[in-house]
């Protein structure tokens, strides 16, 4: 298990009801309902995810998260997740809010724009930067809306959402005292755990 | 039979039928005295009875799924595409059994059957049967084999409103339903095909009120017409578009400015038809339609679908494909939303196809690989 899934998995309850969006090939999912007996679903849109998550015996809906969360009732989960999923969706502020109608608490991960590498292949190279969290070239890439730290920070003020725990790894999922004191810096992959304020 | 073997058949199948004497009280109040069922098996049974897996048919099906009935027989059973050694419904893993639904007319009880009562053809005088007392019927067969529980009951179309109405109805009695381009209930424009579909049937003159039995001369022209219609909504527009375009029959010159067979896609309609006529009963073709029309698990809860589906343990595998506008994915969709309100354990695929419903009998590779990767969970429950 990556250690960001850890780490995601350590938010999560015993018996706690999860929907995971973009479940990928359901590997979290599989995790959380053997070690924290949770239960629940994942969505996801791509077949081949779609096919894998059933191998890994996890419920998976396909289904388009662009489209909204409509097919459940508020407050329907305890947690709902989205493991490097948010600069992909058409509306990450929508998303957010969607996400906590739905759940209790919301635990999001995703790639920090800010990481000083990446700060550098762009300043530098003057290229688009490619990294461990970010592996497609520009033009074939899913992200669509790139963020850093401080700019989701912004957006969960904006949105009134309280911001319960955040965590920040670097590029090989540690989390070395630099990421801590200067995570919009140093952090590659950011964690939040999330509830409505 | 070795080519066939290779290609995962599973080769030449004798049907078998089963005789109940214990009476069947049906959903219309009418008690069936005594029936017959047809059915056919694939695979083996194992020791602890617990690989089996129910297999419903749709509309126009029979028991005949898989395999062939002799060496010459020309095409294979209506589900071909999906069992088989090494196919979703593995027969190297799986015992899958397939029943003739009453009310058929291929071997079990039904509209060309003699009613024991009278003497005579049951003709039109055969009971109106619907989807439950066709649950009713297949768990007396399930007895018969000794298989307490299903590992899965399946289905397509009508087939996969059965296995829904399976996990409905006896939910002791299956680990998994597999519901395939089915939808909770018709729509009114379903419902209205198969009126139109009624109305060619019952308004050719040789119908005369379901009794051609008597004369013999069946109301072939009806019947031919309610298979064209239903040919027509079971293929997506493209799937039609690019199987016949606007191709001619024939080559030579212009239209021929008559309305003999012009087009293709007409005499295909129409070989179709004649075709069905040959093997089908007018009587069962209305009351088959008359049981889709009535299904609908949510009307005793006052429309509720997911109350309907609360007291359901199996898990459920949806699929759905992107063309089929008979049933489309919107349908099965509600049958997904109705589980997720209650909580049950739901996988659902939406595979893009373009042959429109008829997807569901067809090897479409995205089709096959989630249906096995599904079925493989099964096997792997049951431990075969």
């Amino acid at each position: 298990m990556r250690s960001d899934l850890e780490i995601v998995a350590s938010w999560v309850g015993r018996g706690d009801r999860v929907l995971d969006l973009g479940c990928g090939d359901g590997r979290l999912l599989r995790h959380l309902f053997d070690r924290r007996q949770a239960t629940g679903y994942g969505l996801e849109i791509d077949p081949e995810g779609i096919t894998r998550s059933i191998a890994n015996g996890v419920n998976v809906i396909e289904s388009d998260i662009d489209e909204g969360l409509s097919d459940f009732d508020d407050n329907a989960f305890d947690q709902v997740i989205l493991t490097q999923t948010l600069q992909a969706v058409q509306r990450p502020d929508q998303l957010l809010r969607e996400m906590l109608r739905v759940g209790r608490t919301g635990i999001v991960t995703f790639p920090n724009f800010a990481y000083y590498r990446l700060r550098w292949h762009l300043a530098v190279k003057g290229r688009m930067p490619m990294s461990h969290a970010l592996s497609y070239a520009w033009y074939e890439t899913p992200n669509i809306h790139f963020c850093t730290i401080h700019d989701f920070e912004a957006l969960c003020e904006q949105l009134s959402i309280h911001i319960i725990e955040q965590r920040v790894l670097s590029h090989d999922y540690k989390s070395p005292l630099l990421a801590r004191w200067i995570p919009n810096l140093f952090g590659e992959v950011a964690l939040y755990r999330i509830c409505r304020a | 039979m070795t080519a066939l073997a290779d290609e995962g058949s599973v080769g030449v199948i004798t049907p078998r039928t089963v005789d109940f004497d214990e009476p069947l009280a049906l959903d219309s109040g009418r008690v069936l005295p005594a029936y017959t069922i047809a059915y056919e098996t694939y695979g083996e049974l194992n020791a602890d009875a617990s690989n089996a897996i129910l297999v419903c048919h749709a509309l126009s099906g029979n028991h005949h799924a898989a395999g062939y009935h002799h060496h010459d027989e020309r095409k294979p059973g209506w589900w071909e595409a999906c069992i088989g050694p090494g196919k979703p419904l593995d027969t190297n893993r799986f015992f899958v059994v397939c029943s003739n639904n009453l009310g058929g007319c291929h071997g079990s009880t039904g509209p060309t059957s003699t009613d024991p009562e009278t003497g005579h053809l049951y003709g039109a005088d055969f009971p109106l049967v619907t989807v439950r007392d066709w649950v009713r019927s297949q768990a007396r067969l399930a007895d018969h084999l000794g298989i307490e529980r299903w590992a899965a009951v399946a289905g397509g179309s009508l087939g996969g409103m059965q296995a829904m109405q399976w996990a409905i109805d006896e939910p002791e009695r299956l680990r998994h339903a597999v519901v395939i381009a089915a939808a909770p209930r018709l729509s009114a424009q379903n419902i209205a095909f198969n009126e139109v579909a009624r109305q060619a049937i019952r308004s050719d003159p040789d119908f005369q009120e379901g009794r051609y039995a008597v004369t013999g001369d069946r109301p072939r022209t009806g019947l031919m017409l309610a298979r064209m219609l239903g040919h027509i909504t079971y293929l997506s527009e493209a799937a039609m578009g690019e199987k016949f375009g606007r191709d001619r029959r024939g080559t030579a010159g212009g239209y021929r400015y008559n309305y003999d067979v012009e087009f293709e896609v007409e005499s295909y309609l129409r070989y179709q038809g004649q075709s069905f006529v040959d093997r089908f009963d007018a009587n069962t073709y209305l009351l088959m339609t008359r049981a889709l029309d009535y299904f609908d698990p949510a009307a005793g809860h006052d429309g509720d679908l997911a109350a309907a589906l609360s007291g359901v343990t199996a898990p459920f595998f949806v699929a759905s494909f992107t063309s089929d506008w008979r049933f489309p994915p919107a349908a099965s969709h509600e049958i997904v939303r109705a589980l997720l309100d209650t909580d049950k354990r739901v996988s659902y695929a939406e595979i893009r196809a373009n042959q429109g419903h008829d997807a569901f009998l067809m090897p479409v590779p995205r089709y096959r690989e989630v249906f096995t990767t599904y079925m493989q969970r099964v096997a792997a429950e049951v431990g075969v």
